[in-house]
């Protein structure tokens, strides 16, 4: 037995305008003051104005969510009592919404008791609605809430199924000025999220081709957004996003995740950018106990059947064995983080030896016991999750 | 072999999680006692229940109860013979099989997330168990 989630996806150009439509009395909207200064906000409250809503902002929402601001958050909601919890933004915000909107409806809880075997009886008070502005969590129709535990210096992965939005408005208004890192590291985010969909344990029929479709959208339009920032590969790489999150949201992550959620955690690297980096190194681990999923993603993007070596193209129909396909699925990575500018090694992200070492333990016990190492296909163990951060410090290929 | 719903099999596995180290290193932080609840289902008429007191990666009790108000543990983790046989199969991975309420939990969810791996061993220490499972 297993389940599909997904809000109503309003997407294209003026997608916005969807919410002069809907009815209610009052929205919070949970954002951050990034979204307020750059006018996003005010488009959002323009037209919940338009269809007779109040609404009401709270622009806490920093980077990592703390526990303590979407308890905060919770308070803002009880105090003003709205029918509609508004995330806009990215990541951060829409899993702050998320939080908050779980603890006005049930205020005995806990942020930390939202976990899929609860029963949280939301939509008796609100409803939600999501709307990213960055293109790469996916969160705008997932049902995860990552929030952080400052005081342990952990990520904590939460949710349950009654998270997933009502509504999801993926209007690409809000991306046409990302700018050039962004969209990297957020694009990055996306390509995670789908090749780890396809290859965890948790893949399924109805997710599979989600991840597909959303990484071949991704290896076409991500190098021309970041490039040009052109509107049309902005808009595909916003629907990318949102079919990844799709994908992956009712799959699962794996471990890119696992030691991305570590070092992001400790060294407050950009989620992004960090599971991006990992992507290459987690493949080449995992693809030695299986590579068939990883070969299946490279066939479907017509990559070489091996990487290419000396520029020379493959012959047409050639096949690779698995494991060279899956190679070259790296091969490809690395070449797109190359264009992107993107770090590739956790030196590179100006990250010490010393600093590293001294942080070594909390990596991998955060890496250990993060939930999407479960469901990754190859599961290291203590010592090779050590040796997988020590490689893709230094950036060698993984070999074991 | 050694009969799933007996006390003979509950404290094999205690002394399997106490010869393991994998295990002691992933629950090294853990304190928390269950009970594994067995559910009626089929030749099942009554609810069989384990108590195992889990502490800082060792197993410091095991045993079979017969009043369910016995012990107060932290943790109850229940289901069907038929679901249980499947984590102890690996077939089910006890994650998702809470998620999909084949399993039932009360206690702290948020705890046993921050512990996938011990749970990950624990379950690894049941298949190392040479087990024979009543009919179902």
């Amino acid at each position: 037995m297993w389940f599909f989630a997904s809000p109503e996806i309003v997407f294209g150009e003026d997608a916005l305008s969807y919410l002069s439509e809907i009815e209610g009395k009052r929205a919070l909207i949970v954002t951050d003051d990034t979204m307020v200064r750059l006018g996003f906000a005010d488009r959002v409250i323009s037209h919940l104005q338009e269809a007779g809503i109040e609404v009401q902002v709270f622009a806490e929402v920093e980077p990592d969510p703390s526990l303590e601001t979407v308890k905060r958050g919770a308070q803002a909601a009880l105090a003003y009592e709205p029918d509609w919890i508004v995330g806009l933004g990215g990541g951060s915000p829409m899993d702050a919404a998320k939080a908050i909107w779980v603890l006005y409806e049930r205020p005995d809880m806990e942020p930390e008791e939202i976990s899929p075997i609860e029963t949280l009886g939301l939509r008796q008070k609100a409803r939600l609605i999501t709307i990213p502005t960055t293109s790469g969590t996916g969160a705008e129709a997932t049902w995860a809430i990552v929030l952080t535990d400052t005081e342990g210096q952990r990520k904590l992965v939460l949710g349950s199924r009654e998270n997933v939005a009502d509504i999801a408005i993926v209007d690409p208004i809000f991306v046409a000025e990302l700018p050039p890192q962004l969209t990297a590291d957020t694009g990055m985010d996306t390509l995670t999220h789908a090749v780890e969909g396809y290859t965890c344990t948790w893949h399924n029929d109805f997710s599979d081709n989600l991840c597909l479709k959303a990484i071949k959208l991704i290896f076409e339009y991500l190098p021309r957004a970041y490039e040009k920032g052109d509107l049309e590969a902005r808009e595909k790489m916003h629907n990318a996003a949102t079919i990844a999150g799709l994908g992956f949201g009712n799959a699962s992550a794996a471990l890119a995740h696992s030691l991305g959620h570590a070092l992001g955690a400790v060294f407050h690297v950009s989620h992004g950018r960090a599971v991006g980096l990992f992507l290459p190194y987690t493949i080449e681990f995992s693809a030695r106990g299986s590579g068939t999923r990883y070969a299946e993603i490279a066939r479907f993007l017509g990559l070489p059947p091996s990487p290419l070596e000396g520029g020379q193209p493959p012959s047409t129909g050639a096949r690779g064995s698995e494991e060279e396909e899956a190679e070259s699925l790296v091969s490809a990575i690395r070449g797109l983080l190359k264009r992107l500018g993107q770090p590739s090694t956790i030196a590179e992200l100006g990250i010490s030896p010393e600093e590293f070492e001294t942080e070594m333990t909390k990596l991998v016990e955060n890496a250990e016991n993060d939930p999407c190492t479960v469901t990754s296909p190859r599961i290291p163990s203590t010592e090779e999750f050590e040796r997988l951060f020590r490689y893709a410090f230094e950036g060698k290929s993984v070999d074991f | 072999m050694i009969k799933f719903l007996s006390d003979e099999w509950i404290k094999a596995l205690c002394q399997e999680l106490n010869q393991s180290e994998a295990y002691a290193q992933a629950a090294k932080n853990w304190e928390g006692d269950f009970y594994f609840i067995v559910e009626p289902e089929g030749e099942i008429k009554e609810p069989v229940i384990f108590y195992v007191d889990l502490w800082h990666g060792k197993c410091r009790e095991a045993k079979l109860v017969a009043d369910e108000k016995e012990k107060e543990p932290a943790f109850r983790m229940s289901a069907p013979l038929s679901a249980w046989r499947k984590v102890i199969e690996k077939e089910l991975d006890p994650i998702q099989g809470l998620m999909t309420r084949k399993l039932k939990l009360e206690g702290n969810m948020a705890m046993i997330m921050r512990n996938v791996k011990a749970a990950q061993e624990l379950v690894n220490c049941c298949t190392h168990i040479p087990t024979e499972f009543p009919s179902e």
